[in-house]
Protein backbone atom coordinates (compact mmCIF):
# COMPACT_ATOMS: atom_id res chain seq x y z
CA UNK A 1 0.00 0.00 0.00
CA UNK A 2 1.55 3.25 -0.98
CA UNK A 3 1.70 5.50 2.23
CA UNK A 4 -0.48 8.71 2.17
CA UNK A 5 2.32 10.79 3.56
CA UNK A 6 4.56 11.76 0.61
CA UNK A 7 6.80 14.03 2.83
CA UNK A 8 7.57 13.12 6.66
CA UNK A 9 9.36 15.06 9.30
CA UNK A 10 10.26 13.90 12.58
CA UNK A 11 12.25 15.65 15.25
CA UNK A 12 14.35 17.74 12.95
CA UNK A 13 16.99 20.13 13.73
CA UNK A 14 19.80 22.10 12.34
CA UNK A 15 22.10 23.56 14.18
CA UNK A 16 25.44 26.03 13.33
CA UNK A 17 27.89 25.98 16.59
CA UNK A 18 25.19 26.67 18.98
CA UNK A 19 22.74 28.41 17.08
CA UNK A 20 19.75 26.37 16.10
CA UNK A 21 18.91 27.35 12.94
CA UNK A 22 15.94 24.72 12.30
CA UNK A 23 14.81 23.17 16.10
CA UNK A 24 13.40 20.07 16.37
CA UNK A 25 10.00 20.44 13.99
CA UNK A 26 7.78 17.59 12.90
CA UNK A 27 5.28 17.58 9.64
CA UNK A 28 3.80 15.19 7.01
CA UNK A 29 3.23 16.42 3.73
CA UNK A 30 0.20 13.96 1.99
CA UNK A 31 0.37 12.61 -1.47
CA UNK A 32 -0.85 15.29 -3.84
CA UNK A 33 -1.36 17.90 -1.58
CA UNK A 34 -0.28 21.86 -1.98
CA UNK A 35 1.17 22.67 1.60
CA UNK A 36 2.65 25.96 2.20
CA UNK A 37 5.46 26.51 4.32
CA UNK A 38 5.10 29.86 6.07
CA UNK A 39 7.51 32.19 8.07
CA UNK A 40 8.85 35.29 8.85
CA UNK A 41 12.57 36.06 7.48
CA UNK A 42 15.19 34.00 9.18
CA UNK A 43 12.69 31.63 10.48
CA UNK A 44 14.39 28.48 8.98
CA UNK A 45 11.96 27.95 6.21
CA UNK A 46 14.75 27.54 3.26
CA UNK A 47 17.47 25.71 5.79
CA UNK A 48 14.47 23.16 5.91
CA UNK A 49 14.11 23.07 2.29
CA UNK A 50 17.70 22.52 1.80
CA UNK A 51 17.64 19.63 4.34
CA UNK A 52 14.55 17.83 2.29
CA UNK A 53 16.50 18.29 -0.79
CA UNK A 54 19.88 16.92 0.11
CA UNK A 55 21.87 19.78 -0.06
CA UNK A 56 22.56 20.06 4.08
CA UNK A 57 22.96 17.48 6.09
CA UNK A 58 20.47 17.44 9.48
CA UNK A 59 22.09 17.83 13.23
CA UNK A 60 19.52 15.08 13.66
CA UNK A 61 16.12 13.98 13.57
CA UNK A 62 14.63 11.76 10.31
CA UNK A 63 13.43 12.74 6.68
CA UNK A 64 11.49 10.68 4.53
CA UNK A 65 10.54 11.84 1.55
CA UNK A 66 8.59 9.72 -1.37
CA UNK A 67 9.91 6.59 0.74
CA UNK A 68 13.55 7.45 0.43
CA UNK A 69 16.16 8.99 3.07
CA UNK A 70 17.87 11.94 1.76
CA UNK A 71 21.38 11.35 3.84
CA UNK A 72 21.75 8.07 2.68
CA UNK A 73 19.29 7.53 -0.45
CA UNK A 74 20.59 10.88 -1.99
CA UNK A 75 20.20 9.84 -5.68
CA UNK A 76 16.36 8.05 -5.24
CA UNK A 77 15.68 11.13 -3.46
CA UNK A 78 17.04 13.53 -5.93
CA UNK A 79 14.81 11.61 -8.70
CA UNK A 80 11.68 12.71 -6.57
CA UNK A 81 11.63 15.68 -6.72
CA UNK A 82 12.00 19.26 -8.75
CA UNK A 83 12.85 22.14 -7.49
CA UNK A 84 12.73 25.94 -7.77
CA UNK A 85 14.78 28.06 -5.83
CA UNK A 86 14.55 31.58 -3.91
CA UNK A 87 17.49 32.94 -5.87
CA UNK A 88 17.78 32.32 -9.89
CA UNK A 89 19.22 29.62 -10.78
CA UNK A 90 19.73 28.97 -14.62
CA UNK A 91 22.78 29.54 -16.44
CA UNK A 92 22.29 32.63 -18.26
CA UNK A 93 24.86 32.10 -21.46
CA UNK A 94 22.65 29.24 -22.43
CA UNK A 95 20.08 29.11 -23.84
CA UNK A 96 16.16 28.48 -22.21
CA UNK A 97 16.14 24.64 -24.50
CA UNK A 98 19.91 24.25 -23.35
CA UNK A 99 18.90 24.87 -19.81
CA UNK A 100 16.22 22.10 -19.41
CA UNK A 101 18.28 19.96 -21.84
CA UNK A 102 21.11 20.34 -19.37
CA UNK A 103 19.07 19.27 -16.67
CA UNK A 104 17.21 16.09 -18.55
CA UNK A 105 20.61 14.67 -19.43
CA UNK A 106 21.73 15.45 -15.53
CA UNK A 107 18.35 13.43 -14.17
CA UNK A 108 18.45 10.48 -17.11
CA UNK A 109 15.97 11.45 -18.92
CA UNK A 110 16.04 9.39 -22.63
CA UNK A 111 16.69 11.60 -25.81
CA UNK A 112 13.41 11.10 -27.50
CA UNK A 113 11.25 11.49 -24.58
CA UNK A 114 13.31 14.66 -23.57
CA UNK A 115 12.78 16.12 -26.53
CA UNK A 116 9.05 15.58 -26.31
CA UNK A 117 9.29 17.08 -22.65
CA UNK A 118 11.29 20.20 -22.92
CA UNK A 119 9.22 20.84 -25.85
CA UNK A 120 5.19 20.23 -23.96
CA UNK A 121 6.74 22.29 -21.03
CA UNK A 122 7.93 24.94 -22.88
CA UNK A 123 5.17 25.19 -24.70
CA UNK A 124 3.16 25.19 -21.16
CA UNK A 125 4.97 27.91 -19.85
CA UNK A 126 4.98 30.00 -23.14
CA UNK A 127 8.54 30.34 -23.89
CA UNK A 128 8.46 27.88 -27.02
CA UNK A 129 8.79 30.64 -29.26
CA UNK A 130 12.21 31.76 -27.14
CA UNK A 131 13.49 28.55 -27.05
CA UNK A 132 17.06 29.41 -28.88
CA UNK A 133 16.97 32.58 -26.61
CA UNK A 134 19.95 33.34 -24.33
CA UNK A 135 18.24 33.34 -20.33
CA UNK A 136 20.53 36.39 -20.06
CA UNK A 137 18.19 38.30 -22.12
CA UNK A 138 14.50 36.98 -20.27
CA UNK A 139 12.54 38.77 -17.74
CA UNK A 140 12.60 38.01 -13.93
CA UNK A 141 8.99 36.19 -14.76
CA UNK A 142 10.29 34.43 -17.81
CA UNK A 143 13.09 32.60 -16.06
CA UNK A 144 10.99 31.91 -12.94
CA UNK A 145 8.38 30.04 -15.97
CA UNK A 146 11.81 28.45 -17.14
CA UNK A 147 13.02 26.94 -13.99
CA UNK A 148 8.92 25.70 -13.52
CA UNK A 149 9.58 23.88 -16.57
CA UNK A 150 12.90 22.56 -16.09
CA UNK A 151 11.34 21.44 -12.29
CA UNK A 152 9.35 19.36 -13.86
CA UNK A 153 11.47 18.00 -16.69
CA UNK A 154 11.80 14.69 -14.89
CA UNK A 155 8.11 14.18 -14.05
CA UNK A 156 9.01 14.49 -10.22
CA UNK A 157 6.14 13.21 -7.65
CA UNK A 158 7.04 16.11 -5.59
CA UNK A 159 7.90 20.19 -6.53
CA UNK A 160 9.77 22.45 -3.84
CA UNK A 161 9.16 26.21 -4.43
CA UNK A 162 11.48 28.15 -2.79
CA UNK A 163 9.53 32.00 -2.88
CA UNK A 164 8.83 31.04 -6.41
CA UNK A 165 7.01 34.64 -6.69
CA UNK A 166 9.15 36.83 -4.82
CA UNK A 167 9.85 40.07 -6.78
CA UNK A 168 7.78 39.60 -9.91
CA UNK A 169 4.27 41.61 -10.86
CA UNK A 170 0.50 40.55 -9.68
CA UNK A 171 0.24 39.35 -13.63
CA UNK A 172 3.18 36.82 -13.62
CA UNK A 173 2.32 35.68 -10.27
CA UNK A 174 -1.23 34.66 -11.13
CA UNK A 175 0.28 33.27 -14.18
CA UNK A 176 2.64 31.07 -12.04
CA UNK A 177 0.19 30.10 -9.32
CA UNK A 178 -1.93 28.81 -12.15
CA UNK A 179 0.63 26.45 -14.08
CA UNK A 180 1.48 25.06 -10.71
CA UNK A 181 -2.32 24.40 -10.07
CA UNK A 182 -2.99 23.24 -13.31
CA UNK A 183 0.14 20.38 -12.72
CA UNK A 184 -1.31 20.21 -9.59
CA UNK A 185 -4.70 18.49 -10.38
CA UNK A 186 -3.75 16.89 -14.32
CA UNK A 187 -0.58 15.06 -12.80
CA UNK A 188 -1.13 14.43 -9.23
CA UNK A 189 2.22 16.15 -8.15
CA UNK A 190 2.36 17.41 -4.52
CA UNK A 191 3.41 21.47 -3.89
CA UNK A 192 5.94 22.52 -1.14
CA UNK A 193 6.34 26.02 -1.17
CA UNK A 194 7.16 28.79 0.78
CA UNK A 195 5.87 32.52 0.00
CA UNK A 196 5.82 35.74 2.26
CA UNK A 197 2.22 36.22 0.40
CA UNK A 198 0.35 35.36 2.39
CA UNK A 199 -2.93 35.80 0.27
CA UNK A 200 -1.31 33.70 -2.67
CA UNK A 201 -0.74 31.05 0.30
CA UNK A 202 -4.74 31.13 1.34
CA UNK A 203 -5.49 30.79 -2.03
CA UNK A 204 -3.54 28.00 -3.59
CA UNK A 205 -2.71 25.57 -0.77
CA UNK A 206 -5.04 22.83 0.93
CA UNK A 207 -2.85 22.72 4.16
CA UNK A 208 -0.16 25.51 5.86
CA UNK A 209 2.40 24.97 8.09
CA UNK A 210 4.41 28.35 10.00
CA UNK A 211 7.33 28.23 11.63
CA UNK A 212 8.99 30.85 13.16
CA UNK A 213 12.33 30.77 15.16
CA UNK A 214 13.11 27.18 13.96
CA UNK A 215 10.23 26.11 15.56
CA UNK A 216 6.42 25.48 14.14
CA UNK A 217 4.27 27.18 15.42
CA UNK A 218 0.52 25.91 13.84
CA UNK A 219 -0.09 23.35 11.10
CA UNK A 220 -3.76 22.94 9.40
CA UNK A 221 -5.36 24.05 6.47
CA UNK A 222 -6.30 28.25 6.53
CA UNK A 223 -10.19 27.45 7.65
CA UNK A 224 -8.34 25.75 10.91
CA UNK A 225 -5.63 28.44 11.88
CA UNK A 226 -8.39 31.46 11.37
CA UNK A 227 -10.59 29.65 13.91
CA UNK A 228 -7.48 28.84 16.05
CA UNK A 229 -6.13 32.55 16.35
CA UNK A 230 -10.09 34.16 15.91
CA UNK A 231 -8.57 36.12 13.08
CA UNK A 232 -10.64 37.01 9.33
CA UNK A 233 -6.98 36.96 7.05
CA UNK A 234 -4.30 34.58 6.97
CA UNK A 235 -2.09 37.06 7.20
CA UNK A 236 -3.73 38.21 10.61
CA UNK A 237 -3.36 34.72 11.52
CA UNK A 238 0.04 34.79 10.95
CA UNK A 239 1.13 38.22 12.92
CA UNK A 240 -0.92 36.57 15.66
CA UNK A 241 1.14 33.45 15.69
CA UNK A 242 4.67 35.18 14.93
CA UNK A 243 4.72 38.65 16.22
CA UNK A 244 4.47 42.16 14.87
CA UNK A 245 8.87 42.47 15.61
CA UNK A 246 10.54 43.25 12.45
CA UNK A 247 13.15 40.34 11.60
CA UNK A 248 16.53 41.42 10.15
CA UNK A 249 17.16 38.75 7.40
CA UNK A 250 21.07 39.97 7.69
CA UNK A 251 21.70 38.88 11.22
CA UNK A 252 20.88 36.04 13.20
CA UNK A 253 19.51 34.22 10.23
CA UNK A 254 20.54 30.01 9.58
CA UNK A 255 22.21 31.85 6.14
CA UNK A 256 23.97 34.26 8.12
CA UNK A 257 25.26 31.48 10.76
CA UNK A 258 25.92 28.96 8.17
CA UNK A 259 28.80 31.43 6.67
CA UNK A 260 30.72 31.89 9.68
CA UNK A 261 30.11 28.76 10.68
CA UNK A 262 31.26 27.87 7.53
CA UNK A 263 34.19 30.29 6.88
CA UNK A 264 35.45 29.76 10.73
CA UNK A 265 34.51 26.91 11.98
CA UNK A 266 35.12 24.20 8.84
CA UNK A 267 34.02 20.72 9.45
CA UNK B 1 29.07 9.53 -19.00
CA UNK B 2 26.27 11.49 -20.78
CA UNK B 3 26.40 13.77 -17.31
CA UNK B 4 30.05 13.98 -17.68
CA UNK B 5 29.89 14.77 -21.35
CA UNK B 6 27.15 17.81 -20.73
CA UNK B 7 29.12 19.43 -17.97
CA UNK B 8 32.06 19.43 -20.50
CA UNK B 9 30.03 20.94 -23.37
CA UNK B 10 28.44 23.55 -21.37
CA UNK B 11 32.25 24.64 -20.46
CA UNK B 12 32.81 24.99 -23.87
CA UNK B 13 29.66 26.63 -24.88
CA UNK B 14 30.61 28.88 -22.27
CA UNK B 15 34.14 30.21 -23.75
CA UNK B 16 33.03 29.85 -27.14
CA UNK B 17 29.63 31.98 -26.40
CA UNK B 18 32.30 34.79 -24.68
CA UNK B 19 34.81 36.26 -27.35
CA UNK B 20 35.62 39.35 -25.10
CA UNK B 21 36.89 36.39 -22.86
CA UNK B 22 38.88 34.76 -25.47
CA UNK B 23 40.33 38.49 -26.99
CA UNK B 24 40.32 39.47 -23.30
CA UNK B 25 42.48 36.30 -22.23
CA UNK B 26 45.04 36.89 -25.15
CA UNK B 27 46.29 40.35 -24.40
CA UNK B 28 48.80 39.21 -21.32
CA UNK B 29 50.43 36.46 -23.10
CA UNK B 30 51.15 38.57 -26.32
CA UNK B 31 51.73 41.41 -24.35
CA UNK B 32 54.48 38.82 -22.45
CA UNK B 33 55.68 37.89 -26.32
CA UNK B 34 55.89 40.97 -27.79
CA UNK B 35 57.68 43.06 -24.93
CA UNK B 36 60.28 40.62 -23.28
CA UNK B 37 60.36 38.80 -26.42
CA UNK B 38 61.51 41.36 -28.38
CA UNK B 39 62.71 43.57 -25.52
CA UNK B 40 64.95 41.40 -23.85
CA UNK B 41 66.21 39.11 -26.89
CA UNK B 42 69.19 41.58 -27.67
CA UNK B 43 70.38 41.15 -23.71
CA UNK B 44 69.92 37.17 -23.82
CA UNK B 45 71.61 36.78 -26.90
CA UNK B 46 74.55 38.93 -26.19
CA UNK B 47 74.97 36.68 -22.93
CA UNK B 48 74.94 33.82 -25.38
CA UNK B 49 71.51 31.63 -24.67
CA UNK B 50 70.30 32.18 -28.48
CA UNK B 51 66.69 33.44 -29.61
CA UNK B 52 64.89 34.64 -26.51
CA UNK B 53 61.58 34.32 -28.55
CA UNK B 54 62.63 30.64 -29.06
CA UNK B 55 63.21 30.54 -25.30
CA UNK B 56 59.83 31.90 -23.79
CA UNK B 57 57.51 30.88 -25.77
CA UNK B 58 56.80 28.13 -24.36
CA UNK B 59 56.54 29.33 -20.93
CA UNK B 60 54.17 32.31 -22.34
CA UNK B 61 51.75 28.80 -23.62
CA UNK B 62 51.75 27.12 -20.39
CA UNK B 63 51.10 30.79 -18.90
CA UNK B 64 48.17 30.92 -20.99
CA UNK B 65 47.35 27.51 -19.95
CA UNK B 66 47.73 28.03 -15.98
CA UNK B 67 45.93 31.36 -15.89
CA UNK B 68 43.09 29.82 -18.03
CA UNK B 69 43.13 26.48 -15.99
CA UNK B 70 43.17 27.81 -12.40
CA UNK B 71 40.11 30.68 -13.32
CA UNK B 72 37.68 28.06 -15.17
CA UNK B 73 38.20 25.48 -11.67
CA UNK B 74 37.54 29.26 -9.85
CA UNK B 75 34.41 29.66 -12.16
CA UNK B 76 32.48 27.59 -9.67
CA UNK B 77 32.46 30.17 -7.37
CA UNK B 78 30.27 32.12 -9.56
CA UNK B 79 28.06 29.13 -9.83
CA UNK B 80 27.90 29.26 -6.51
CA UNK B 81 27.16 32.91 -6.61
CA UNK B 82 24.78 33.05 -9.23
CA UNK B 83 23.21 29.43 -8.11
CA UNK B 84 23.57 27.64 -10.89
CA UNK B 85 25.54 25.22 -8.20
CA UNK B 86 22.66 24.33 -6.23
CA UNK B 87 21.01 22.81 -9.98
CA UNK B 88 23.58 20.72 -10.30
CA UNK B 89 24.38 20.10 -6.64
CA UNK B 90 20.56 18.35 -6.33
CA UNK B 91 20.93 15.97 -9.88
CA UNK B 92 20.89 12.33 -9.21
CA UNK B 93 24.61 11.80 -10.18
CA UNK B 94 27.90 11.86 -7.59
CA UNK B 95 29.69 14.38 -6.85
CA UNK B 96 32.83 13.50 -8.51
CA UNK B 97 30.94 13.00 -12.02
CA UNK B 98 30.36 16.72 -11.68
CA UNK B 99 33.72 17.53 -10.64
CA UNK B 100 35.47 15.26 -13.79
CA UNK B 101 33.03 16.59 -16.08
CA UNK B 102 34.18 20.41 -15.32
CA UNK B 103 37.57 19.75 -14.89
CA UNK B 104 37.64 18.40 -18.20
CA UNK B 105 35.26 21.11 -19.28
CA UNK B 106 38.15 23.52 -17.94
CA UNK B 107 41.10 21.82 -19.20
CA UNK B 108 39.63 21.89 -22.90
CA UNK B 109 38.97 25.37 -22.67
CA UNK B 110 42.93 26.12 -21.39
CA UNK B 111 44.06 23.82 -24.18
CA UNK B 112 42.18 25.73 -26.88
CA UNK B 113 43.85 29.17 -25.51
CA UNK B 114 47.22 27.75 -24.81
CA UNK B 115 46.96 26.95 -28.52
CA UNK B 116 45.64 30.32 -30.20
CA UNK B 117 48.53 31.13 -27.88
CA UNK B 118 50.93 28.85 -29.59
CA UNK B 119 49.70 30.13 -33.47
CA UNK B 120 50.46 33.91 -32.46
CA UNK B 121 53.73 33.19 -31.03
CA UNK B 122 54.73 31.25 -34.86
CA UNK B 123 53.43 34.39 -36.25
CA UNK B 124 55.79 36.38 -33.68
CA UNK B 125 58.79 34.11 -35.03
CA UNK B 126 58.83 31.39 -33.02
CA UNK B 127 60.32 28.18 -34.93
CA UNK B 128 59.48 24.93 -34.26
CA UNK B 129 62.22 22.02 -34.56
CA UNK B 130 59.92 19.56 -35.70
CA UNK B 131 56.63 19.24 -36.00
CA UNK B 132 56.96 15.59 -34.87
CA UNK B 133 56.55 16.43 -30.89
CA UNK B 134 53.70 18.26 -32.07
CA UNK B 135 51.48 15.12 -30.43
CA UNK B 136 54.03 15.19 -27.13
CA UNK B 137 53.39 18.43 -26.98
CA UNK B 138 49.35 18.30 -26.50
CA UNK B 139 49.88 15.93 -24.07
CA UNK B 140 51.95 18.45 -21.45
CA UNK B 141 49.43 21.17 -22.53
CA UNK B 142 46.47 18.66 -21.73
CA UNK B 143 48.49 17.72 -18.12
CA UNK B 144 49.41 21.50 -17.31
CA UNK B 145 45.41 22.22 -18.02
CA UNK B 146 43.79 19.03 -16.35
CA UNK B 147 46.40 19.89 -12.97
CA UNK B 148 45.38 23.66 -12.70
CA UNK B 149 41.60 23.31 -13.32
CA UNK B 150 41.49 20.37 -10.54
CA UNK B 151 43.52 23.05 -8.54
CA UNK B 152 41.27 25.90 -9.23
CA UNK B 153 38.31 23.41 -8.32
CA UNK B 154 40.20 22.84 -5.17
CA UNK B 155 40.42 25.96 -4.46
CA UNK B 156 36.56 27.13 -5.02
CA UNK B 157 35.84 24.47 -3.15
CA UNK B 158 36.88 26.09 0.43
CA UNK B 159 36.29 29.79 -1.06
CA UNK B 160 32.42 31.28 -0.31
CA UNK B 161 33.00 34.00 -2.37
CA UNK B 162 35.47 35.86 -5.12
CA UNK B 163 36.79 37.88 -2.28
CA UNK B 164 39.81 35.35 -1.87
CA UNK B 165 40.32 35.69 -5.60
CA UNK B 166 43.20 38.76 -5.14
CA UNK B 167 44.71 36.55 -2.58
CA UNK B 168 45.16 33.41 -4.84
CA UNK B 169 46.55 35.35 -7.73
CA UNK B 170 49.19 36.94 -6.17
CA UNK B 171 50.22 34.44 -3.33
CA UNK B 172 50.15 31.16 -5.52
CA UNK B 173 48.73 31.94 -9.57
CA UNK B 174 51.46 34.05 -9.89
CA UNK B 175 54.71 32.49 -7.99
CA UNK B 176 53.59 29.47 -9.53
CA UNK B 177 54.40 31.42 -13.00
CA UNK B 178 57.14 33.60 -12.35
CA UNK B 179 59.04 30.77 -10.29
CA UNK B 180 58.61 28.05 -12.89
CA UNK B 181 60.71 28.58 -15.56
CA UNK B 182 58.74 30.14 -17.85
CA UNK B 183 60.79 33.53 -18.34
CA UNK B 184 64.08 32.39 -17.46
CA UNK B 185 66.43 29.51 -17.49
CA UNK B 186 66.41 27.00 -14.75
CA UNK B 187 70.41 26.55 -14.94
CA UNK B 188 72.60 28.72 -13.12
CA UNK B 189 70.28 30.27 -10.38
CA UNK B 190 70.51 30.60 -6.80
CA UNK B 191 70.19 27.05 -5.48
CA UNK B 192 66.93 28.47 -3.13
CA UNK B 193 65.57 29.25 -6.46
CA UNK B 194 66.61 25.83 -8.13
CA UNK B 195 64.68 24.57 -4.36
CA UNK B 196 61.93 26.65 -5.46
CA UNK B 197 61.43 25.82 -8.70
CA UNK B 198 61.81 22.07 -8.13
CA UNK B 199 58.56 22.23 -5.99
CA UNK B 200 56.62 24.22 -8.25
CA UNK B 201 54.57 21.69 -10.48
CA UNK B 202 54.27 23.99 -13.55
CA UNK B 203 58.25 24.02 -13.77
CA UNK B 204 58.03 20.35 -15.49
CA UNK B 205 55.17 21.53 -17.30
CA UNK B 206 57.29 24.31 -19.05
CA UNK B 207 60.16 22.03 -19.48
CA UNK B 208 58.04 19.31 -20.68
CA UNK B 209 56.41 22.12 -23.38
CA UNK B 210 59.78 23.60 -23.93
CA UNK B 211 61.38 20.47 -24.61
CA UNK B 212 58.81 19.14 -27.03
CA UNK B 213 59.31 22.04 -28.86
CA UNK B 214 62.91 22.63 -28.84
CA UNK B 215 63.91 19.14 -27.51
CA UNK B 216 65.54 20.45 -24.82
CA UNK B 217 64.60 19.41 -21.37
CA UNK B 218 66.05 20.77 -18.39
CA UNK B 219 64.90 18.02 -15.65
CA UNK B 220 64.19 15.39 -18.64
CA UNK B 221 61.07 14.03 -20.56
CA UNK B 222 60.46 10.94 -17.84
CA UNK B 223 60.52 13.50 -15.08
CA UNK B 224 58.81 15.78 -16.40
CA UNK B 225 55.58 13.37 -17.04
CA UNK B 226 55.88 11.50 -14.10
CA UNK B 227 55.36 14.55 -11.67
CA UNK B 228 53.26 16.30 -13.27
CA UNK B 229 50.75 12.82 -13.74
CA UNK B 230 51.38 12.42 -10.26
CA UNK B 231 50.65 15.58 -9.04
CA UNK B 232 47.40 15.71 -11.53
CA UNK B 233 45.77 13.00 -9.78
CA UNK B 234 46.69 13.80 -6.65
CA UNK B 235 44.98 17.46 -7.15
CA UNK B 236 41.93 15.88 -8.89
CA UNK B 237 41.76 13.59 -5.78
CA UNK B 238 42.26 16.48 -3.45
CA UNK B 239 39.46 19.01 -5.27
CA UNK B 240 36.99 15.80 -5.81
CA UNK B 241 37.42 15.45 -2.11
CA UNK B 242 36.63 19.14 -1.64
CA UNK B 243 34.36 19.47 -3.89
CA UNK B 244 32.14 16.73 -2.61
CA UNK B 245 32.56 18.24 0.60
CA UNK B 246 30.68 21.73 -0.75
CA UNK B 247 26.77 22.22 1.05
CA UNK B 248 25.46 25.17 0.32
Amino acid sequence: MVNENIIEVKNLIRKYGDYSAVNNISFNVKRGEIFAFLGPNGAGKTTTIKMLTTLLHPTSGEIIINGFDPVSEQHETRKSFGIVFQDPSLDDELTAYENLEFHGVLYGVPKTLRKERIEELLKYVDLWERRNSLVKTFSGGMKRRLEIARGLLHHPKIFFLDEPTLGLDPQTRNHIWSYIKKLNKKEGITVFFTTHYMDEAARVADRVSIIDHGRIVQTGTVAELLIKTRKTTLEDAFLALTGHEIRDEAVGTGESYRIRHRTWVRH
Amino acid sequence: MQSIYILWLRQLKRYFRSKSRIVGTLGQPLLFLVALGFGLGPVFAKAGQGNYLEFIAPGIVSMSILFTAIFSGIEIIWDRQFGFLKETLVAPIARWQIMVGRTLGGATVAVFQGLIVFILSLFLGFKVETFALIPQMLIFMILIALLFTALGTAIASILEDMQGFQLIMNFLVMPLFFLSGALFPLQGVPGALQVVASVDPLSYGVDGLRGAITGVFHFGLSIDLLILSLTTTILIGIGTFLFSKIQI
